[in-house]
């Protein structure tokens, strides 16, 4: 896992910064062809920036959007986001009317912190004050503020207050409009966010795992819950001229989600969730540039919205592919097992393991449990090549070999050690611990067995070759009819 | 301790801190209550849940805590700890506000209080036990894995120590947060049901943990709903319905008086309201 990351990491670092800055222009007419050329390879200057502008407000975005998922405060930067509008149209106003062009970009950046901090803050006050629920506040927020922030967007166009167009890219983003200083705002940005998750590292990870625990213990949980929603702040406001303050929270959720899919190690998550975001912004960037007309911001989502569905189905810790075949696994353990269990127990009385192999047919072996033939024939198959069974009486019988009888005596022993504990300590009537015993066989760790064992060896001496606690009804009535037909 | 001497100074503070507990100053509670509550009174929405609660821990016990569900058994230990305010009292661990004596307490809180999917490992877990005692920014060192890892060792865990916590067993779940706890190496212990939908093996552990820390001299205050197990268990009981109904050595409170009276309002009214319920014919329909 940690390998793979680290290659695409530094795929990625490699191709932003070894990009042949200004390099000779090879190419003269915009031929189709080479433009994409042109753009993959990054030889224009512009590209680059924005290219690495975006990949790096997607890694800072992917890993303070980690701890906000793990503190199941997701769609905060949603509302967040959605109520900067206001404040960036408020702050074209001001300056508007205090001579300024209103559009510099500093000033509207921090008229849409201020609204976007008083929009979380109200959506925390209206939770605190009232019984009214996060959902249901945070959707009253959002949509008032972004209403509200249209609302003044329609009296600016309608005063007619000099260049008000530019204010819409704040909706969806223009991220061609990036230039340098931006790209360098978004580093700083993604600096801070990397050397404030490593310093807080342990403090955020115990106040998204249990804020009452750290709270008990000391930790001042209102402050960290600040500091992780200012990190969400600084990212959201520096995303929002790139992406777009509506599909925003896209990069704060999408690669953490996708990122949870290919481990169980926080900082591992962390990582790839900064990978995931990076490639989205890298994809996307490179995508709208080769494509005229294609809206950046959109295709970063749409591109992370990719490297999602790829880990929804291939993640390697909770993929679904992953659990599929875990499941499958389990199921042909399972198959696998009653297959040497129902062996052994045709097989006895004859213990001893010097005693001749009994050959039992197939017919035999098919009424033992409910298996389809298929499934029996492929689990046979399976223990032959392993060489637990072989095949004898010219390929009409199975026999157990020296292996597949110390195998199957230990699942076998594993079956009974459990139905003599559901006998002995949950009072289960012997007849009934059959069913039971057969569930639970295959998940006994080598730990749980060692404890059965100290369990029962006081009360069965027995407990190397123990007995079944119940009479073999099934094999024993085939046995029968297996030695009436056969002779 | 005002105005040390510079040259005796560092001699008197390293003896200060390693005296086992801080000296009390309120002659009201002595230093050697591990825990005193004083008048507590905690309200939800103006709606009292906990009314009055004077209670005083005596040192070195397994106390039990009981009373029906919504009594306010979970309540009283987080105000103790400060995770919900007071609507009016005192709360003092050994001698001193809550605050000033951290270090002293360790928390059990509920097991689904916090979502078990969470991408850490048994270990790290119990690790969180040890962050007060690491402090801001610092990282985590191998003195303080090896504390962690003691205490899985002690609930039976060592070998799972690596495991997501998701691929643990509820009991086991249980048992992670219990380490947690002794990794924060208190001498007073608040845990919140930790008997609640446990296995036979895992209850066994916390029995045995709780004879381990009350024989290591420390103070357990334990949230429980089960009556018939708390008899057995506990050296000392508190009833609670709202209100102290009673406390004091199990022989002489876990009377069929006291129990009613701690579970006997709550039933009588349930009676009543079944029997409004079936006068209006809500029953029938």
């Amino acid at each position: 896992m940690l390998p793979t990351l680290r290659r695409v990491l530094a795929g990625i670092l490699l191709t932003a910064a070894l990009a042949p800055a200004g390099a000779a222009e090879t190419t003269d007419g915009p031929s189709g062809r080479m433009q994409v050329v042109r753009v993959l390879t990054m030889r224009d200057y512009n590209t680059r920036v924005v290219v690495v502008g975006v990949s790096l407000l997607g890694l800072a975005a992917g890993l303070i959007g980690c701890f906000m998922l793990l503190r199941e405060r997701a769609l905060l930067g949603d509302a967040l986001s959605h109520a900067t509008l206001p404040g960036i149209a408020l702050a074209f106003i001001l300056m508007t009317a205090l001579g300024g062009s209103g559009k510099s970009l500093a000033g509207l950046l921090i008229g849409g912190t201020v609204s976007g901090v008083i929009g979380v803050a109200a959506i925390l006050l209206v939770v605190h004050l009232t019984r009214i629920k996060e959902d249901a506040a945070l959707g009253i927020v959002l949509s008032v503020f972004f209403g509200l922030g249209v609302v003044i967007l329609g009296v600016i166009q309608s005063l007619e207050l000099g260049q008000a167009a530019g204010l819409k890219s704040f909706i969806y983003g223009k991220t061609a409009s990036m230039v340098f200083s931006d790209a360098l705002t978004t580093g700083v940005a993604a600096g801070l966010v990397i050397l404030v998750c490593l310093l807080l590292y342990k403090e955020l990870t115990l106040l998204c795992f249990d804020p009452g625990f750290a709270q008990a213990q000391g930790w001042p949980v209102v402050l960290l819950d600040v500091v992780l929603m200012a990190l969400v702040v600084v990212v959201t406001v520096i995303g929002l001229q790139a992406v777009g303050l509506v599909l925003m929270v896209a990069l704060l959720v999408i690669p953490p989600a996708a990122a949870r899919f290919w481990t169980n190690h926080l900082p591992t998550m962390l990582l790839a969730a900064a990978v995931v975001g990076a490639g989205s912004g890298l994809v996307g960037a490179l995508l709208s540039a080769v494509v005229p007309r294609l809206p950046a911001g959109a295709v970063i989502v749409v591109a992370a919205g990719g490297f999602f569905a790829i880990s929804l189905v291939f993640g390697r810790a909770r993929g679904l592919l992953h659990r599929l075949r875990q499941q499958r696994r389990l199921a042909r353990t399972v198959a696998h097992q009653h297959l040497l269990r129902a062996m052994y127990e045709l097989s006895e009385p004859p213990t001893a393991a010097s005693a001749p192999a009994t050959s039992l047919r197939f017919e035999q072996l098919l009424g033992q449990r409910t298996w389809s033939a298929r499934q029996l024939r492929r689990t046979l198959r399976a223990a032959v090549k392993q060489g637990l069974i072989a095949t004898a009486d010219g390929d009409t019988g199975y026999v157990l070999t020296p292996a597949g009888r110390q195998a199957a005596w230990r699942v076998a022993r594993n079956h009974r050690l459990w139905e003599l504990y559901l006998i002995t300590h949950a009072d289960i009537a012997p007849s009934h611990v059959d069913r039971d015993a057969d569930e639970v066989e295959h998940v006994l760790d080598p730990v749980l067995l060692e404890r059965l064992e100290a369990l029962l060896s006081r009360q069965y001496p027995d407990l190397a070759t123990p007995p079944s606690p119940h009479r073999l009804e099934r094999i024993a009535a085939l046995a029968g009819a297996a030695g009436g037909t056969g002779g | 301790m005002a105005e040390p001497k510079p040259g005796a100074r560092s001699g008197v503070l390293e003896r200060l801190a390693t005296l086992p507990h801080p000296i009390a100053t309120g002659a009201e509670h002595p230093a050697e209550v591990p825990l005193a509550i004083h008048d507590l009174t905690v309200a939800y929405h103006r709606k009292p849940v906990l009314w009055d609660v004077d209670f005083d821990a005596p040192e070195g016990q397994l106390i039990g805590i009981i009373g029906p569900n919504g009594a306010g058994k979970s309540t009283l230990l987080k105000a103790v700890l400060g995770l919900i305010p007071a609507a009016s009292g005192r709360v003092t661990i050994y001698g001193r506000p809550y605050r000033q004596q951290r270090h002293l307490v360790a928390y059990v809180p509920q097991r689904e209080s916090v979502d078990w999917d969470f991408p850490v490992s048994a270990l790290d877990v119990v690790t969180m036990g040890r962050y007060g005692k690491i402090g801001w920014v610092r990282p985590v060192t191998r003195q303080h894995k090896q504390a962690a890892l003691a205490a899985l060792e002690r609930v039976g865990l060592a070998d799972l120590a690596k495991r997501q916590i998701s691929q643990l067993s509820g009991g086991q779940q249980q048992r992670v947060f219990l380490a947690r706890a002794l990794a924060q190496e208190a001498s007073l212990y608040l845990m919140d049901e930790p008997f609640a939908a446990v296995d036979a093996a895992t209850e066994a552990t916390i029995i045995e943990l709780l004879h381990e820390l009350r024989s290591g001299g420390k103070t357990v205050l334990v949230v429980h709903h089960d009556l018939q197990t708390a008899r057995d268990t506990f050296d000392y009981l508190l009833l609670l319905n709202l209100r102290v109904v009673a406390h004091g050595p199990t022989a002489e409170v876990f009377t069929p008086e006291n129990l009613r009276k701690t579970y006997g309002g709550r039933l009588t009214l349930l009676d009543e309201a079944t029997h409004a319920l079936a006068g209006r014919g809500v029953r029938e329909a």
